[in-house]
């Protein structure tokens, strides 16, 4: 059965690791929900926050063939409840809809707000889960989107070995 | 005191390379590697240099040579089309864990990204097919590049590395200094063995009536021949092999039961799903060795033992899944291990082999009548070589002939395209064969398609007089392909014939000695001259142009619905 996974990775910051990553996901022709890249409470460290739809099995298979990658140095999944996820949207909307009333109200009840205003239009920011942005994206839709962006979700994990203690069991670089 | 020495890159390169005790390097010049080769040319005394005819042929060149001498394999290319040419043979080296260091020139880097003359991504090209790359854009990076090259390509699971360098940090003069890599952050070669599941694998081993042992490339890998030969004798086990896993036991050892896989033997075939216990020694599970998984050893345990953590459970679901070098594995199990098994269970292997000796082995090494078979000639080149050649093959049937038939003894002496099926592997591959080992007899076994692919290579054989034996069984098809499209196409051979040059005549056209077999009272005298003969020498038989290669699993069917005959 298919679920959603998300996949953390952490890597050294080199090029073309992101290339490397997502063929693996090419290869078995798996669909990326969403991807965000950044770096680190550890300089130099980079995490690739995947999120799939896809079977557990699969996804296993997709952690070890990401985990094998010489430069990652931890690949895991996790399910929605080991973790605590949030993304960011933003809405650019004509300037004729903020001075309408009921978009503060709305903006209140959801827990948005306005972070630009222009001549012409305001951007509006709502952080939450996947359905509040879409809903906010709905009920939106009759002031006329301009735009709609998303960041992509963002993971923290709940009860995993951090970083740090990660790092600490991996081998120095060392020469002869 | 750290000695330094202000060099360009491309001298910087070349002396990374000698600090990794390289000697020898397959490649061919072009424009932007021309720094390297400029200064190559002052160290004839430190770096060989093969010259190829193809870059394809100095891929698949080092690939053998790597695997012939157990140190990795060094190739040069240009950028653009001398990088691309390369790809079949990175590729091929990554599907059967071959560690060899590509070094692809590239484009001034203030020339990257704009469609330059001769420009390939080839980072980006290589990078599904390769176990790490890196770009150089600047002659001090190379020696760091270099060692990291090395280190992933040896260590773990090996595998082809690519280093790409731009023409500028060839020529940029920095202070030299060299160190190598022991370990890097990220990357974990060498897992450690959880002595748990040495017992719960003595403990599996202890409860199984069937059990069997299938042994792959890894155990030719990780040099622990001797560890599984200790083991077999130990336990008795019936030891079977993947085709990259020929030569990691005598095949006279009598608890060898033969090959696995599609043209495998007859009774591991069948037997795999009789087996109560599988003990699966560094090979994949690869799908020709399978046949249907989904039916594949519904009785057995499954323990798999392999370095690479993301090969346990990918195919084939493990009882007990072990991340461990096998040669660690091995060394541990020996001294506990007190399980011996049952002589009834191996005589089922040696019944079913008797079915297959009286149906298949005995028609194909000693026919009566009809034309020549490749099974009689591989057997009487074994007789001669004392089954102590280095066999090479192309792919195809003649590469099933020469694997079921040559009886190999020593390790690392079958060298064939196993995971990506590479025909035209099988020239360039003995040229780095005899490169490496000079001091022993090459022989290739190849076919008129696959030898047709990459023939110019017979230049090179010749330039550096490699004393290759090369036969090729011509039958003027596409054998392998007219083997599927008989059985499964009802003989609509679209496209396979092929008719062929005078081999032998082409062969004296490069200088090198030839002759021709069809008559099968000529056999011995057509061999024996061949050997006689000090220098390459090629032999083109003419065999029965419809000969199939059987037993065979048919594709989508069980291991254990092999047959010994056309259905």
């Amino acid at each position: 059965m298919k679920d959603l996974y998300t996949i953390i990775a952490f890597s050294e910051n080199h090029i073309g690791l992101l290339n490397r990553i997502t063929i693996i996901f090419t290869r078995r022709h798996i669909n990326i929900e969403s991807l965000t890249v950044s770096s680190t409470e550890v300089r130099g460290i980079h995490r690739f926050n995947i999120v799939v739809n896809e079977t557990r099995e699969q996804v296993q298979k997709v952690v070890a063939q990401i985990e094998k990658v010489s430069e990652v140095m931890r690949a895991e999944y996790y399910v929605s409840d080991e973790i605590v996820s949030r993304e960011i949207a933003l809405y650019k909307i004509p300037i004729r809809a903020a001075i309408e009333e009921n978009l503060e109200q709305l903006l209140r009840e959801y827990d948005a707000r306005m972070v630009d205003i222009q001549n012409d239009f305001v951007v509006i920011e709502k952080t939450g889960h996947v359905e509040d942005t879409e809903k906010i994206y709905e009920l939106l839709k009759p002031f006329g989107i301009l735009q709609f962006v998303r960041s992509g979700s963002i993971p923290i994990t709940k009860q995993r070995k951090e970083l740090s203690a990660y790092l600490n069991e991996l081998p120095r670089d060392e020469y002869a | 005191m750290e000695e330094k020495t202000r060099v360009s890159g491309a001298e910087a390169l070349l002396l990374s390379l000698i600090k990794e005790e390289v000697d020898t390097i397959f490649g061919y010049p072009g424009g932007a590697i021309m720094p390297m080769y400029d200064k190559m040319y002052d160290k004839h005394d430190l770096l060989n240099h093969i010259l190829v005819r193809h870059e394809q042929g100095a891929a698949h060149a080092a690939q053998s040579y790597a695997q012939v001498t157990g140190k990795p394999g060094v190739c040069f290319a240009t950028s653009g089309p001398g990088a691309t040419n390369l790809m079949t043979g990175i590729t091929n080296a990554n599907l059967d864990s071959i560690p060899v260091v590509f070094i692809t020139a590239q484009v001034p880097s203030g020339l990257l990204g704009t469609d330059a003359f001769q420009e390939t991504d080839m980072v980006s090209l290589s990078m599904p097919v390769t176990k790490w790359n890196y770009q150089i854009t600047s002659a001090e990076k190379i020696p760091e590049a270099v060692a990291k090259a090395f280190y992933f390509a040896k260590s773990g699971r090996p595998g082809p590395v690519l280093l790409d360098i731009t023409k500028d940090a060839q020529v940029q003069e920095f202070d030299f200094h060299y160190k190598k890599i022991k370990s890097i952050r990220a990357y974990n070669p060498k897992p450690t063995l959880d002595q748990k599941q040495v017992q719960q694998a003595l403990d599996m081993m202890s409860q199984s009536k069937k059990p069997m042992l299938l042994a792959g490339h890894g155990i030719l890998i990780a040099n622990a021949r001797d560890e599984l030969l200790e083991f077999v004798d130990k336990t008795k086990i019936p030891t079977a092999v993947t085709l990259l896993g020929k030569s990691v036991i005598d095949e006279d050892h009598p608890c060898y039961v033969g090959m696995l896989g599609m043209h495998g033997n007859y009774a591991p075939n069948k037997l795999t799903n009789e087996a109560d216990l599988i003990i699966a020694a560094g090979m994949r599970f690869d799908d020709r060795v399978t046949g249907d998984v989904s039916r594949y050893a519904p009785n057995a345990k499954i323990i798999h033992i392999d370095i690479d953590k993301a090969e346990l459970n990918k195919n084939v679901k493990a009882d007990l899944a072990i991340h461990a070098d096998i040669k660690d594995f091995l060394q541990q199990i020996i001294p506990a291990q007190y399980y011996t098994c049952n002589s009834e269970w191996r005589q089922e292997f040696s019944r079913l082999n008797e079915m297959e000796n009286d149906k298949v082995v005995t028609p194909e090494l000693h026919p009566e009548n009809g034309h020549l078979r490749a099974g009689e000639v591989i057997r009487k080149v074994s007789r001669l070589t004392s089954r102590e050649a280095i066999v090479v093959t192309d792919v195809g049937q003649n590469q099933m002939m020469a694997a079921r038939y040559y009886g190999f003894k020593d390790p690392n002496t079958l060298i064939t395209s196993g995971g990506l099926g590479t025909m035209g592997f099988g020239l360039p591959a003995a040229v780095g064969a005899q490169v490496g080992r000079p001091d022993k007899t090459v022989v290739l076994f190849t076919g008129d398609g696959g030898f047709q692919m990459t023939a110019q290579e017979l230049g090179t054989v010749v330039q550096y007089q490699l004393p290759v034996k090369i036969i090729i069984f011509n039958n003027n098809f596409l054998g392998m392909v007219r083997q599927w499209q008989n059985l499964f196409n009802d003989k609509r051979y679209a496209q396979t014939p092929m008719p062929t040059p005078d081999f032998p005549m082409m062969a004296k056209s490069f200088g090198i000695e030839s002759n021709w077999l069809r008559e099968r009272d000529q056999i011995d005298n057509a061999i024996e001259e061949m050997f006689a003969h000090e220098g390459p020498y090629l032999l083109e038989v003419s065999i029965e142009k419809e000969a199939n290669v059987f037993p065979m699993i048919y594709p989508g069917r069980a291991v254990d619905e092999i047959v010994l005959h056309e259905e």
